[in-house]
Parts: C-alpha cells; sequence; structure tokens
C-alpha cells in the first residue's frame, strides 16, 4: 500500500471544505490563501471575533509552513515545489477546522514533538506565560521564525494540538495538524 | 531627521515616525513573512531618535493583525521606547484594539508586563 496524502485527509476533513491547497508555500500562495478565506467569512457574515481568530491561526499555519518545512523526498510526486506543504479549511459547526500537511525529516520529529507536547500539557495560563517567555528571549531564527506559531495558535485557540505523523519511508514523515478553532468560551 | 512614512499594503502596516512632533503610529496589518526586513529600518530610526528625544513621545499602536513573527519586532520597537523613557523622558504608548477583539488586548498587556513604559489600552467601539 502507497502513501497517500489525499487518502488520508478524505478521513480527516468531512463536508464543508471551502479551500484545499497542495503545493508550494510561497508568499504569493499564502496572500491569494488569506484573502479567500477571509472572503469567504465575510460573505457568510462570520462573526468578527471568530473571524479575527481564524484568520490569525491561518497566518501563523502558513507562515509555519513557510519557514519550518523540510525539503520534500526524492521520490516524492512534486519535486518543483520548493516548501512542499498543504492545507484544508472546513466549516464545521462551531467553528472552522484549519489542517495543514507537510514532510518532516525523521531527525527533525523528537523536537517537534517535544515542543507540541510541552504545548498540550500547560494550562491556558501557562501558554501565555511560555508565549511571554519565548518572546522575550528567542530571537528569530535563521529561517525566519520566530519559535512563536504553535503557542501562538494553542493560546488563541484554546484548544490542544490534534497531530499525527505518517511514515512515508525511513528518513521521512508526513505531519499533519488539525486545528480547531471554535467559538466555545475560552478558560 | 528625516521622518518615516511608509503607506500600508495587505500585509505590513502604515507607519508615520515624525521626530518634530513626537507622534509616532504603527496602524493597520502586520502579518509579512519577513518582518525584520521590514521593521530594522524603523528600529534604528528610533535608535537615533532617542539620542535627541523630544520631552513627551506619543505612540500610537492600532493593529488588526499582527503575526508572531511581529510581535519579537514590535518588541524591539518597545524596547527603544523604553531605553528613551529610562532616559528621563515622558513616553506614552497607546495601544488599541477592537471592541470584543479579546486577543488583541492580551497582546497590548504581555508587552505591558514586559516593557517598563506607561501603556494605555483603548478600545475602539464602532
Amino acid at each position: 500500500m502507497g502513501f497517500d496524502i489525499d487518502n488520508y485527509l478524505t478521513g480527516l476533513a468531512k463536508n464543508n471544505v471551502i479551500l484545499h491547497y497542495k503545493g508550494n508555500v510561497d508568499s504569493e500562495v499564502i496572500n491569494h490563501i488569506l484573502d479567500t478565506v477571509e472572503d469567504k467569512m465575510v460573505q457568510v457574515n462570520e462573526q468578527a471575533k471568530l473571524r479575527k481568530k481564524v484568520y490569525n491561526v491561518l497566518v501563523e499555519s502558513l507562515q509555519n509552513l513557510y519557514h519550518h518545512v523540510d525539503k520534500v523526498p526524492d521520490d516524492f510526486e512534486d519535486q518543483t515545489s520548493e516548501k512542499f506543504g498543504l492545507l484544508i479549511v472546513e466549516k464545521v459547526d462551531n467553528g472552522y477546522k484549519i489542517i495543514t500537511g507537510n514532510f518532516v525529516h525523521a531527525d527533525n520529529i523528537e523536537k517537534l514533538e517535544e515542543k507540541i507536547k510541552r504545548i498540550n500539557r500547560s494550562s491556558h495560563e501557562e501558554i501565555k506565560e511560555l508565549y511571554k517567555f519565548i518572546l522575550n528571549h528567542q530571537r528569530i531564527s535563521a529561517k525566519g521564525g520566530g519559535g512563536l506559531g504553535l503557542v501562538d495558535i494553542a493560546r488563541k485557540t484554546g484548544n490542544k494540538l490534534d497531530y499525527t505523523f505518517k511514515k512515508y519511508n525511513d528518513k521521512y514523515f508526513f505531519f499533519y495538524l488539525n486545528i480547531l478553532v471554535d467559538e466555545r468560551e475560552q478558560v | 531627521m528625516e521622518p518615516i512614512i511608509i503607506e500600508g499594503t495587505p500585509k505590513t502596516p502604515t507607519v508615520k515616525f515624525d521626530a518634530t512632533e513626537g507622534v509616532f503610529e504603527i496602524k493597520g496589518r502586520s502579518i509579512p513573512e519577513n518582518s525584520v526586513e521590514f521593521y530594522k529600518p524603523l528600529v534604528d530610526w528610533l535608535d537615533s531618535y532617542k539620542e535627541t528625544p523630544l520631552p513627551k513621545t506619543v505612540v500610537n499602536i492600532r493593529l488588526e493583525y499582527f503575526n508572531t513573527s511581529s510581535s519579537k519586532c514590535i518588541l524591539d520597537v518597545f524596547k527603544k521606547l523604553e531605553a528613551i523613557h529610562k532616559a528621563k523622558n515622558e513616553v506614552e504608548v497607546n495601544w488599541y484594539y477592537e471592541e470584543d477583539d479579546e486577543d488583541m488586548l492580551e497582546a497590548g498587556e504581555d508587552y505591558e508586563s514586559i516593557i517598563r513604559v506607561p501603556f494605555k489600552m483603548i478600545e475602539i467601539v464602532e
């Protein structure tokens, strides 16, 4: 059985997919996706508070892909995308689901997973403190990321980071991040 | 000092830094992929301004969105203001947030807790 990114996604995203993108994540693509999703939320008169949260989380998700994706495996179908990523935005009952996917080299998994686990075992108050600590103490990396993207996503949504690593081969995994942005009152 | 006047774009804010008035403004959206490139000239400008600042400097931050990469650069801007304040000049930051935008209010409070400059949180009621 081969590896199929989309098959896995069909299981994750159910009905109201408002955007589905797979390919190179450059600045232009990010602009286009942000405009499209913002327009769609305005069209359906989504309340400002939720709309802003979704927009913020979408910015961070896309820029996480932009700054951090590893290069694709040599035998992957798309060799032209320098920063290959995948994004699905889906309307769900109380909000929106944002699913991202990207290749992670096996060597980088442990560090990423440790970061997510640390966030997931923190309370909302601890996440706020973690955010402030990183903001004040960590410099912007060579890749251009601030190391705050995932912390910010967890803080703004108030939800745990739901994620999976699917094995592609011995060297590569495909990392899915499944983010729920909903209207639930935060604690 | 030449003022800095930058028109806003969908990803970068409108900026007005005028040393003759002592009123500085950053307004709009700040979500560029490379925020250092955008903010470095502002931080450098403040570095020069802090040599001979006006007795009172007012800074208006009126952002609709900003990304985490900008958040570090905005902190660098505030650190320059903190240095001006520390040298016994009056500095005031007005942090604007839209009605119900608790995330933006909290972001302002984050800075207020890190930077030793008086902040005023101002809710924009439509």
